[in-house]
Order: C-alpha cells, then structure tokens, then sequence
C-alpha cells in the first residue's frame, strides 16, 4: 500500500533529481560543452511542455465525454509542425535574427519596437495563463488526494489539505524556476537546465501514459481487438463529430501551439539552430501522437471498470489504483506532476522575462531618469525583477486557484486559455507575411480580440457573469448577449467565442493598418521581418559547424592578423580536445572571440561580423549606427594619433640633431680644452724654469736680467693668450656689445698698420691705394681694427717670401666693403684652409712666431658680430683674406 | 521573385530541391484536408465504417503516414534547409 508519505517521498525525490539534472546541464553549459544540450531529440522534448497536466489527465476526461474531440488539441500542432517550412521556419529564423526574448517582444519589435504593444500583449498572456497555472496546480493537488483518499482508513481530503498542497506545489514551483531560470542574464534568454530537466520531465510524462495504456490494453482488456470491441461497446461511441468544434479547435490549438508563450519560449527563444526545427518537424508530431495514442483506451476502460460518476480526468491515476497497480500508479502520478511542473516552470520564465523586461525594468528606468545608471546595476534590477515577476505569476495562480476554489470550472479553462492567447495570432502571422501591418492596427486588432474574448468566453467561463446578463445581454439589448452576438445562436460558445473574437481581430487589424500610416522604425523592421530570407542568400547551411569555424578564422585574421588568429584558435581547439586548428564555434569561444575583436573594430562592428557569420543574425539598425558612431571614434582617433606621431617624429628628429650637435661640441670642447692646456703649458715651463734658476742665485747679473727678461716675455705671452681666450669666450657666448662709431676707414687702417708695425719682427713693406679707402664706416671700430691688425701681423708673421709685401686692396660696393689682405709668401698650405679659421690651428708650425692661433678665431667671430664675414680666398700666390662688412653695421647684427 | 534573375531551367539537383520544398509545403494542406473526412462524414453514424473505433484507427493511420513522409522530405532535404523560399 502506497502510503502518503511514500508519495511525497517520491516525488520530493524526483524534483531532486531534476535539480541536480538542471544544475549538471547549466554546469556543462558553462563550460561550453553544450554537445547534445542543443540536439534536435532535446529540443524536441522540450516542445513537449505543450502537454499539460490539463492534456495529460484532461485528454481522458475529454475522452470520456466527447470522444476523439480530444484528437483536435494534437491534430492543431501536429498540422503547424508539418507545415514548418510556412511559418515556423520564418519564425525561428526572425527571432534568432533579432533576438526575441518572448512573443511580446517579437510583435512589439515587429510593430517599431512600441512599448504600448508589449505591454498589452503582456497583459493578455498574464490574463490568460494565470488560470491555466492554477489548473495545473489544482490538478497536482487532486492527483496528491487521490493517494490519500486511497489509502486505507484515511479521512476524505478537505479544501484546507488541498490548499495546503497547493501551496507548497507552488512555491516548490517557484523556488526551482527562480533558481534555475534566472541564474544568469544571457541576452539570449537560453536556459540549458531548465530545458534539459523539461526533456526528462517529457520522456516521464510520455512512458507514463503509454505505461498505462499498454496496462489497460493487454491488462484490462485482451488486446487491441478486444479493446475495439470494448470501445464500439462503450457510451464513447454515442459521440459525432460536429464540423464546426472539429474545426474550431484543430484551429485553436494550433493557434495556440504558435502564440503561447511557454511555447514561443522554447519553440524559437530556445531555440539555437534551424536543424533542430526541421527535425522537429515529424519528431514532435510523433511524440504527439505517442501522447494521444491511449487516450480513448484509458477512457472507455476507465468508464467500464471504475464505479458511475468517477472523476474521469483522473482515470489515468484511478484506474492503476483500482487495478491494485501501485507501481503504476506511482508512474502515472509522475507524469501528470511532470506536466504540470513543466508547464508551470517554462511558463512562469517566459512571462516573467515579458514582465520584467517590458513592465518593471521600463518603469524602474524611468523613475531614475537623469542619473546615469551603471550597467551592472540594471543587471542586478532585472534579476530581481525576473525573480519577483515569477514569484508573482505563480502567486497569481495560486490565488486564483484559492479563489475559485478548485472548481469543475477549471477544467474548460484550458481552451478558454488557448482562445485568449490566440489573440494574438492576427498581429504575428501580420508581423511576419504583411509588411502593411502598422503598430495602431496591431494594437487595435488586439484590444478588440482581448475585449470579445473576454466578453464572450473568459468572463462567463469563470463565472463572473450574472445570468441575467447572459440570457438578455446588457440592458435588455439582445444582440449583445455574450454567446450569441447579433443574434447568432446555436453555436458552440467556444466556437462562438473564436470567431467572432478572431474574426473582429483580424478585422480591425488591417482595417486600422490600411488607414495608419507607419513610422520610420516600423517600416524597417517590417521589411527586416518580413523579408528575413531575402538576405539570407549566403546563409549557412544546418550544422556547418566547421564551415563557420573557418569563416570566424577569415575574419579574425583579418582583424587580429594572421599568426595571433591561429595561436588564438589552436588554444581553443586544444581546450576543446579536437585535433587540428579548428575548434567547434561553442558560445563560450564566440563570445572571447567577439571581445578581442572589439578590441580591434569596437563591440558593436565586433557583434555584428560575429553574429553575421556565426548566428545568421541580420544587423539592425541599432546595430548600423552603433557601428558607424564607432568608427567615426575610430577614425577621429586614429587622424589624432597620425598628427600625435608626426609631432612625435618631428621631436624625436630635433632631438637626434641636438644630440648630435652637443657630441660634436663636446668632443670640441675636449679638443679646445687639450689646447688650451698645451698653449697654457709652454709658458709656464719657461716662467718655471728660469724661476728656478733665479732661486738658486748664483748667477751674473747679466743672467738675472735675461731671465727675468725671459720670465716677463713669457707673463705677457700668457697674458696675451689669457686675453685671447676670453675675448673669445665673450664673442662665442654672443655677450660681446658693440661700441657704434663712425670713422674713415683711411685712418683705421692706419691705425692698424701703426699697431702691427710697432712689434715689426722685420723688413714688410704694405701696398695700399689711399684714395680708395677714403670714406666712412659706421661700425664698431676698434673691433674692426682688431681684425686689420690681426691679418697685418699675420701677414708679417708667416709671409715667407724673401721680400714680404702685403697688398690691402679695398672695393666698396653700395652695402657691403670688401678689403683684400693678400701677401706675397707661399700662402696656405692646399688642404689647410679649413682649419685656420679653428682655434688654435696654425697652418705652419711655427710657434715661435708667438702667437697662440687665436687670431683668425678671434677675427672671424668679430666680423660675424658685425654681420660680416671673414674669408680665405685662394688667389694666385700667397695668402689672401678678405674681410668684408656692411657699411653701416645695425645693431641687430650683435644679436 | 519575378525579373531576368529566374533562369529557366535550373540544374538538376536545384530542381529537384525545389520540388521536395514544393512537397514540404503541400504537405500539411493535404494532411489539413484528411484531418477534415470525419468532420465531412457527419451522419454517416449508421455506416459501421465511421464508427469511434475505426475513426480513431483512421486518424492514427493517418498521422504515422503524416509523420514518415515529412521525415523523409526531411531527410531528403538533408544538410541545407535554408534555401531561398520566397
């Protein structure tokens, strides 16, 4: 006997086990090795949350009562995923393209990305599930009292256990749909645990049902044959068919199956490459069928054995524990708290992303509008706001399942859900076929769908509707009564309800959208969605994943350069464990991809090359501005960094040319310094020498006098020197200061040659032509002639000519004045007339003629002052100088 | 599409491409209508052939063949779905 307790034991053991199966997946996932988390079989289980606990027990009910109606709610999906290539094939293409996070954002994106239409569609899928949750809540609570009913000397269950039930299954509910559907904020709203604990969740539910029925086929009945005749046999048969439900509902399940959003959730959101759709295609139709495959058995069976007036949406359950087969029973309460688990779970994640993202996080946003907000901090807003929302929609469904009290209402709730979020159909398949269809008539079409359908169906089939109102309409107004509107009767109300809701939609829809004019942002992504194939002429075929590798590879190269792309694919290859230079294009490598390469072309290019070749993702125009503002920046930057370097060239070339000029003045400051030291040094050795001997005393007074002559010539040599080199040192360092004057250059040449003759060595005779000389000169004149006397007695000094003359030839032209100082000696040596303009170079070795080779220095720095020159020029015979100066000297020129 | 860009005749492997994405699509038209024969056989409830059992022996016979042909139109159109469909 299975007592309670056993009961709760195992199914707390089986959430357990979901648990560690959910983390196991998101902890691979994390890892990258997604492998078979992606497979066509997974993806294909998870699609299963399509049946409910409300198909898993109710199909049987439904059954019981109306025969293979029951088939419709599988024959609907069954027909969308046999025609995938229509629509569902375009539907997970544009989702991928855009990422769509739920169907309030795919008609929101669609329709110029309008909040208004998010909004309303969110508030229509939360109208609508919130019953179907508190169905499933009540159906786990039911099956729980079915046990504790069983068990022997036990009391009846009253309302209170039930709510109690309830209210655990809840928020057990709530506790592993927070923690495994909002561990992370992955922008594509993937959840590897929870849709791999979905997919066992599903193969649960499907062995469940087809383990009952292979036990009520061969175990009650006595085969298929007998089973035929049992089901001829039963008041299942009395059923016929009527056109209109059939069709209504093959229609409003199939409506449903694409606009519910846990089946949008896990149809496209979840979805990661077309492969999985196409193989989904016949795979889903056949697990549909395997669902619905014992259903009329279970029921005509249930009818048979268990007692008149038995609850026949728990046959599945009754009928094992009729039989004694708790095992079974077990089994079966599994997959109904399976269903009911899954659907809750995938449900409660796909609103609540509506909720947060199109209700909260907008609102939060807005009452903080100024302060700029860090991106982690929304991150940490839209948690929480994901994790309250799911809190708060399963709460919804426990209200209402607490309000309603667990009612036989309940149990028609199912289609009446399926009606409302067919609502929204008109507006999807306008989304993705029509690029007419503007965000007024969207919006319109589904206010008008929401309102009729509530009038209709969901207000009268909760019970809130007075009955006078039902059977008058409103204000004794007939045509308005909520099942027959303008009168029509005779229908079905569900029926009733779908056309005309659906009929008005559609309607208004493009009634609105032929009047409206769209904006700007509508018509693009009208032709963005509508068009999604168009663009897609290079797309990539399903599973290339090698192929995709190679184009990530191009492309990276392009950016990162050769040899960095490979080294950066080989490490991926390697930690992947695949053999060669191409590793699988997992997540995890596409997004460390996407960041270095934002480091190269910024992180939106970076996305959008990305999510080109690896995603099919379309770029939008988000994404083109994003990309283009980046690469103004860039361009900018790099126009900056051009002129940063040429400055920096220039600089660095300056720089260069400095160094070299102070390496040069260094080693002539050396130089200098080695002769300084040297003219320095004659001097003193004599004035030593000759001092010395005065000390030792014993010598003639005539010796005294010649050595002391000796020393005194020395002194003033070295005075002389001394001199030179400071006057020099003032002249280089440009702090000479120029003393104007104005004088005849006759007289200064005299005074000159007065000067050098006064320390005449020997016999010099000086060719001048006085007349041409004979005019002023506004110049520093003792500078000047400093220079004269310099080359006189220069010329006097070196001339070696056996009858030395000196011929000074003067030619004054406008501006300048031009003196030739030419000898008749053998002039410089060839080679040598660079260098006896440097400091101490003589061009003969000839110290004694008593001079330290400061001279032409001296003389050449004087006439630059004077911004004149001094030259060497090579003419004839002999040595020839010419000094040329301006007339009238400025005193800029000193500077 | 429409223009110049169409050729006439296509290689015979595009062809035949073509015509499995044709059959893809006829596909749940057809299933569409057969799903509609019971619905259609209103009143036949004294011919034994539309009774509950056989109806739903119908459907069932119906969905396996549904579902091998839409696997082997899969199949057929093997590694590349993603053709231009418009």
């Amino acid at each position: 006997m299975v007592t309670f307790n056993i009961l709760i034991a195992v199914a707390l053991g089986y959430v357990i086990l979901l648990f560690i199966i959910a983390f196991w997946a998101d902890q691979r996932a994390a890892k990258g090795k997604l492998g078979w988390l992606r497979s066509p079989l997974t993806y294909t289980l998870s699609l299963s949350v399509y049946c409910t606990a409300w198909t898993f027990y109710g199909a049987v009910g439904n059954a019981a009562r109306s025969g293979l109606e029951y088939l419709t709610i599988y024959l609907g999906p069954t027909l969308v995923f046999l025609g995938w290539w229509w629509l569902l094939r375009k539907l997970v293409r544009v989702g991928r393209a855009e990422r769509i996070t739920s169907i309030a954002d795919l008609i929101s994106s669609r329709y110029g990305k309008s909040s208004a239409l998010a909004v309303l569609v969110t508030l229509l899928v939360v109208v609508g599930t919130t019953p179907y949750i508190a169905l499933q809540l009540q159906s786990v609570t039911l099956s729980f009292a079915v046990f504790a009913n069983h068990a022997d000397g036990a009391e009846p269950w009253t309302s209170g256990s039930l709510n109690t039930t309830a209210f655990w299954v809840a928020a057990g509910l709530a506790l592993f749909t927070i923690l495994f559907g909002t561990r992370n904020l992955d922008t594509n709203e993937r959840h590897h645990g929870v849709i791999i604990a979905i997919a066992v969740e599903a193969i649960v539910k499907l062995l469940a049902l087809i383990a009952v029925g292979v036990f009520v086929v061969w175990g009650v009945s006595g085969g298929v044959s007998d089973m035929m005749r049992m089901i001829e046999a039963s008041p299942v048969s009395q059923w016929q068919p009527q056109p209109s439900r059939w069709v209504g509902m093959t229609f409003l399940s199939a409506a449903a199956v694409i606009c519910l959003p846990r089946m949008f959730q896990v149809m496209v959101v979840e979805a990661t490459d077309e492969k999985q759709l196409s193989v989904a295609s016949w795979a889903f139709p056949l697990y549909l069928m395997a669902m619905s495959l014992f259903i009329l058995p279970i029921a005509v069976a249930g009818l048979a054995v268990l007692p008149d007036g038995a609850n026949a949406d728990l046959f599945v359950l009754t009928l094992p524990l009729e039989m004694e087969q708790e095992g079974l029973a077990m089994l079966a309460f599994l997959g109904g708290f399976s269903s009911a688990t899954s659907m809750v779970i995938v449900a409660s994640i796909a609103i609540a992303t509506m909720v947060s993202n199109h209700i909260v996080t907008p609102l939060w946003l807005a009452r903080r509008s100024g302060g700029a907000t860090v991106s982690g901090d929304v991150r940490s807003v839209v948690l929480l706001s994901r994790r309250l929302s799911i809190m708060g929609i399963i709460g919804l469904g426990y209200g209402y399942f607490r309000v309603t009290g667990g009612s036989t209402t309940l149990s028609a709730i199912g289609l009446v859900s399926f009606a409302g979020v067919a609502q929204i159909l008109p507006a999807l398949i306008g989304a993705l076929f029509w690029r007419g269809g503007t965000r007024r008539g969207a919006i319109a079409g589904i206010c008008v769908g929401f309102a009729v359908w509530s009038y209709t169906l969901f207000i009268p089939a909760i019970g809130w509707m007075p009955s006078s109102l039902m059977t008058q309409g409103p204000f004794g107004i007939e045509a308005l009564r909520p099942q027959a509107l303008i009168g029509v009767s005779g229908l079905d109300p569900l029926i009733h309800s779908i056309f005309w809701s659906i009929s008005l939609n559609t309607s208004f829809f493009i009634l609105v959208s032929l009047i409206t004019f769209p904006s700007p942002i509508e018509r693009l992504q009208a032709a963005s969605f509508v068009n999604a194939f168009r663009d897609a002429e290079t797309a990539r075929g399903l599973g290339g994943g090698s192929a995709e590798a190679e184009d990530l590879l191009v492309m990276t190269q392009r950016l990162l350069g050769p040899s960095e792309a490979q080294v950066l694919f080989e490490t991926e290859a390697k930690a992947q464990g695949k053999p060669g230079a191409l590793p699988d294009p997992t997540p995890g490598f596409v997004s460390l991809l996407e960041r270095e390469l934002a480091g190269t072309v910024g992180a939106a290019t970076a996305h959008a090359m990305v999510g080109q070749i690896n995603g099919q993702a379309s770029v939008s125009v988000q994404d083109l501005i994003a990309v283009a503002d980046e690469s103004a920046q860039i361009l900018e930057y790099s126009s900056q960094l051009e002129a940063k370097s040429a400055e920096l060239e220039q600089t660095a070339r300056q720089l260069r040319e400095a160094n070299e000029k102070l390496t040069d003045l260094s080693v002539q400051k050396d130089a200098f310094l080695g002769q300084v030291s040297h003219e320095l040094r004659t001097p003193m050795t004599s004035i030593r020498s000759f001092s010395e001997f005065l000390i030792d005393g014993d010598l003639t007074r005539a010796d005294q006098a010649k050595y002391s002559k000796i020393i005194q010539e020395e002194s003033v040599r070295l005075t002389r020197l001394l001199d030179d080199l400071l006057d020099l040192s003032v002249l280089e360092s440009g702090q000479m200061e120029l003393s104007l004057s104005t004088s005849n250059l006759s007289d200064l040449l005299d005074r000159a040659e007065a000067a050098a003759s006064s320390s005449k060595l020997r016999g010099f005779n000086i060719i001048r032509d006085r007349a041409r000389e004979d005019f002023e000169v506004t110049t520093d004149t003792d500078r000047l002639c400093q220079v004269f006397i310099n080359l006189i007695s220069n010329a006097q000094k070196y001339c070696n000519a056996a009858a030395p003359e000196l011929t000074i030839s003067v030619s004054a032209r406008a501006e300048v004045i031009e003196i030739d100082f030419s000898d008749n000696g053998a002039g410089i040596p060839p080679g040598k007339e660079n260098i006896i303009f440097e400091k101490f170079a003589r061009a003969t070795d000839q110290a004694a003629a008593g001079s330290a080779g400061l001279g032409l220095a001296i003389s050449r720095e004087i006439l630059g002052r004077l911004g004149g020159q001094l030259d060497y020029v090579a003419q004839g015979q002999g040595a020839s100088f010419r000094v040329s100066f301006p007339r009238e000297s400025l005193a800029q020129a000193a500077e | 599409m429409d223009g110049p860009r169409d050729p006439v005749f296509l290689e015979r492997d595009v062809y035949r491409r073509k015509r499995l994405i044709d059959a893809i699509r006829v596909l749940p038209i057809a299933a569409a209508l057969l799903m509609l024969v019971p619905a259609i056989m209103i009143g036949g409830a004294s011919d034994a052939n539309a009774s509950t059992a056989w109806r739903g022996l119908y459907f069932f016979f119906l969905w396996s063949v549904l579902i091998m042909v839409a696997a082997f139109l899969v199949r057929r159109l093997g590694r590349d779905p993603a053709d231009e469909d418009s």
